[in-house]
């Protein structure tokens, strides 16, 4: 399948001369947005006991197609794992890649994608069992590690322990479940990923006290949802979508009371929402764009709570994606 | 002009070259097209990134690796360790096959009806079941580091491997070596000075025995004599795991079973085909010459049957090598694991990669199929 994929996306390389431009009018023709995500990760991605998607990653997936096509359940989900996923996008194979995906120099610049504004500020961390009575990262001298192929984690460790003066071995594998499975059969000592994904992890775990997770936040991992270089409009689309989820939470706009918000005296919500000014049109999108958003998927602060926070298995707080004025770096450009 | 198109040959070849024309055409708006399509994009491409910083491990190297290392060495790491598993694969499953396939043919009630459901059950098992299958029991039921099995100090088995000494050859071990090869040399004197014997005389010489004696015992006279010159290094715990001697994976371990095993069932069915195409005749003739069933099996039966056989085996040795390319699934470092996975998610190029691994894969199988076609031109059967 992987390998299907990767030559199917040669081929369309080879043989198609791809429209550059032109995603949005694509989205609206096919009436459903394509969208990359992870193939099982709780709180980001996963498919529930229904079928049905879930997660942060997926909010945003369904916030944009609210957006664009003015119904959050117009999407279609192409799981990914984290090798397949950048040919996915170059081969338009997906429209919008949302697959707890690392903004980096080098993706940003070799890949032929962008990276449309960070959902979520992590970071990587470790995972070791409690019996091995290790509590800081420095204490990991020749530990066996387990990782998954095609991530920034695999780079990360080695400039971690390499600038510790450490060893280690990693094994590496290409699907999350065999690297759960191999850490938990005690075939390495740790496991290491987004903090995020350690939680995550850590939700299907049989006897998740067993299991540490180290203080030490070793790289930064901004998660971020990707497009496609070259076609402006769609990027804009993207990157705006998320701004707005974001402005949302910071004008109190929720999924509950953004009908009675169209009716608020503040210039900047009246222009989010589409009562007054152009900010659809100048996507090349409705009036009422980012009103069907919030409305159909919440604000961010929703979306995070829903799928993450306090009162999910996850239990992850705020932290660095509190809004900016709340202690955090969640911050959106103005909607001017 | 029309005259000549009648010519068949000239037909022929002006057809020829209208399709490699073609082709080329075909060709070359694809290369171009391709590589407009990348530009566009913003995609890197070039063949520069071969000599950029890996910048990841690899777990077993048969040549020195770091991180530092380039995606250059990685691909040749890969390679190696492509080789080396399907190397061993090679040998398991053609004994394992060849002792199945025998085995199915057996007029034991029993035996015949083991072989025949060994073949039944893991043919018809994908075989990346089979490798992920092998993968989680071994690590479910080996033991864990600090409860390893201990074998005399010196073998050590747990999950993470089987740990066992590791030979180091200091400067007078060459000799040894020279013991063995002349030891080697001995036998296959003695061999043929057996046959000659034999069909001389109709006597036996204990050839195999004296050169087994030889091969074991002018090397330890040489050991000996260059006063010990081979020390071992010993696997020990210290911190997490075993340091020092040479360990076997259990990815390596878990993907040359699955790799073998189910290999063998299709060698065992091109054996026993083999065998079964062999004229009755010559099997009853074996016995009326008074050959024991071992005797007209080893000498008369099989010796024929290989070489029908080969042919099928020879697809299925290359079929190995390419179904090692499965180890992504449980991490086992080769070609397609870290150079096609790991090195292409981290440069990005695809194309590039993805073109140099599917023409070592070409070339791969061209050298074997070169190697056995070669074999077995030699072992035909030549008419007297
Ligand atoms: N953020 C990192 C890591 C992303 C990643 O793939 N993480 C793994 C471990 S948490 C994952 O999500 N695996 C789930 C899967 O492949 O099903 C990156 O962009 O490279």
């Amino acid at each position: 399948m992987k390998r299907l994929l990767k030559l199917s996306a040669i081929a369309a390389l080879a043989v198609t001369t791809l429209s550059m431009a032109g995603t949005l009018d694509d989205v609206k023709k096919a009436g459903v947005l394509k969208c990359g995500v992870n193939t099982g990760l709780p709180g980001f991605s996963e498919a529930d006991s229904k079928g049905a998607w879930r997660g942060l990653d997926v909010d945003y997936c369904r916030a944009l197609a609210a957006a664009v096509l003015g119904d959050a359940s117009k999407v279609k989900y192409t799981p990914l794992n984290a090798k397949e996923r950048f040919t996915a996008l170059q081969s338009g194979e997906i429209d919008v890649l949302s697959r707890n995906t690392t903004n980096t120099e080098t993706r940003d610049t070799t890949l032929g994608i962008n990276f449309a504004g960070v959902m979520y500020y992590d970071g990587q961390g470790f995972m070791v069992p409690k019996s091995l009575g290790i509590k800081s990262a420095k204490e990991l001298d020749g530990a066996t590690v387990c990782i998954q192929a095609g991530t920034t984690t695999e780079l990360n460790l080695a400039d971690y322990f390499r600038s510790n003066k450490m060893k280690f071995k990693a094994i590496t594998f290409d699907t999350n479940d065999q690297v759960d499975k191999a850490f938990l059969a005690g075939r390495c000592d740790i496991l290491t990923t987004d903090q995020s994904g350690l939680y995550a992890a850590r939700t299907k775990f049989k006897n998740p006290e067993k299991f540490v997770i180290l203080p030490e936040i070793i790289s930064k991992e901004p998660l971020a949802p990707a497009v496609r270089q070259g076609d402006d409009q769609w990027f804009n689309i993207a990157k705006w979508t998320r701004n707005a989820l974001l402005t949302a939470e910071e004008k109190g706009i929720t999924s509950a009371n953004v009908d009675e918000m169209k009716k608020s005296n503040d210039p900047e919500t009246k222009r989010l929402l589409g009562v007054e000014g152009t900010m659809g049109k100048n996507l090349g999108l409705d009036a009422d764009a980012f009103y069907r958003a919030i409305k159909q998927v919440g604000n961010y602060g929703e979306i995070f709570e829903r799928n993450v926070g306090a009162n999910t298995p996850l239990k992850i707080s705020r932290g660095l994606n509190a809004l900016w004025n709340k202690g955090g770096m969640q911050y959106s450009p103005p909607f001017r | 002009m029309l005259a000549l198109l009648r010519n068949e040959k000239v037909r022929g070849i002006l057809y020829q070259v209208l399709v490699i024309t073609g082709f080329l055409v075909v060709a070359y708006f694809i290369a171009i097209n391709t590589a407009h399509n990348i530009e566009v994009r913003g995609i890197k491409s070039g063949f520069g990134f071969l000599h950029s910083t890996a910048g990841f491990d690899i777990t077993e190297s048969p040549i020195p690796f770091s991180p530092q290392s380039t995606h250059w060495d990685v691909f040749k790491v890969g390679l190696l360790n492509t080789l080396i598993v399907a190397f061993a694969g090679i040998i398991l499953s053609t004994i394992l096959g060849l002792i199945i396939g025998v085995s199915r043919l057996s007029s034991n009630w029993l035996i015949n009806r083991l072989a025949a459901g060994y073949i039944e059950t893991f043919r018809n098992i994908p075989v990346l079941l089979q490798i992920l299958f092998w993968y989680n029991v071994v690590l479910a039921t080996l033991p864990t580091t600090r409860k390893s099995l201990n074998f005399l100090d010196s073998v050590f088995i747990n999950n993470r491997g089987i740990f066992v000494p590791n030979p180091i050859f200091e400067p007078g071990a060459w000799l040894i070596g020279a013991a063995l090869i002349a030891a080697l040399l001995a036998g296959w004197w003695l061999h043929r000075y057996a046959i000659k014997l034999h069909e001389a005389t109709g006597q036996n010489f204990p050839a195999f025995w004296i050169s087994l004696g030889l091969v074991i015992g002018l090397p330890l006279l040489a050991y000996f004599i260059m006063g010990r010159p081979v020390t071992f290094d010993y696997p020990a715990l210290k911190g997490f795991n075993f340091q020092g001697g040479k360990v076997f994976t259990p990815e390596f371990l878990a993907l040359l079973f699955a790799l073998s095993i189910y290999t063998a069932t299709f060698i065992a069915e091109a054996i026993r085909s083999g065998i079964e195409a062999v004229p009755k005749g010559q099997k009853e003739a074996a016995t009326a010459l008074g050959l024991t069933p071992m005797q007209s099996l080893r000498f008369v039966v099989l010796p024929q049957a290989v070489r029908i056989a080969i042919p099928s085996i020879i697809n299925q040795y290359l079929n190995l090598t390419k179904n090692s390319s499965l180890a992504a699934a449980i991490g086992y470092p080769e070609l397609v694991t870290i150079f096609a996975g790991t090195s292409l998610n981290q440069t990005g190029q695809a194309l590039e990669i993805l073109g140099i691994t599917m023409l070592t894969y070409l070339l791969i199988s061209l050298v074997v199929s070169m190697i056995l076609n070669w074999f077995n031109a030699k072992m035909k059967i030549k008419e007297r």
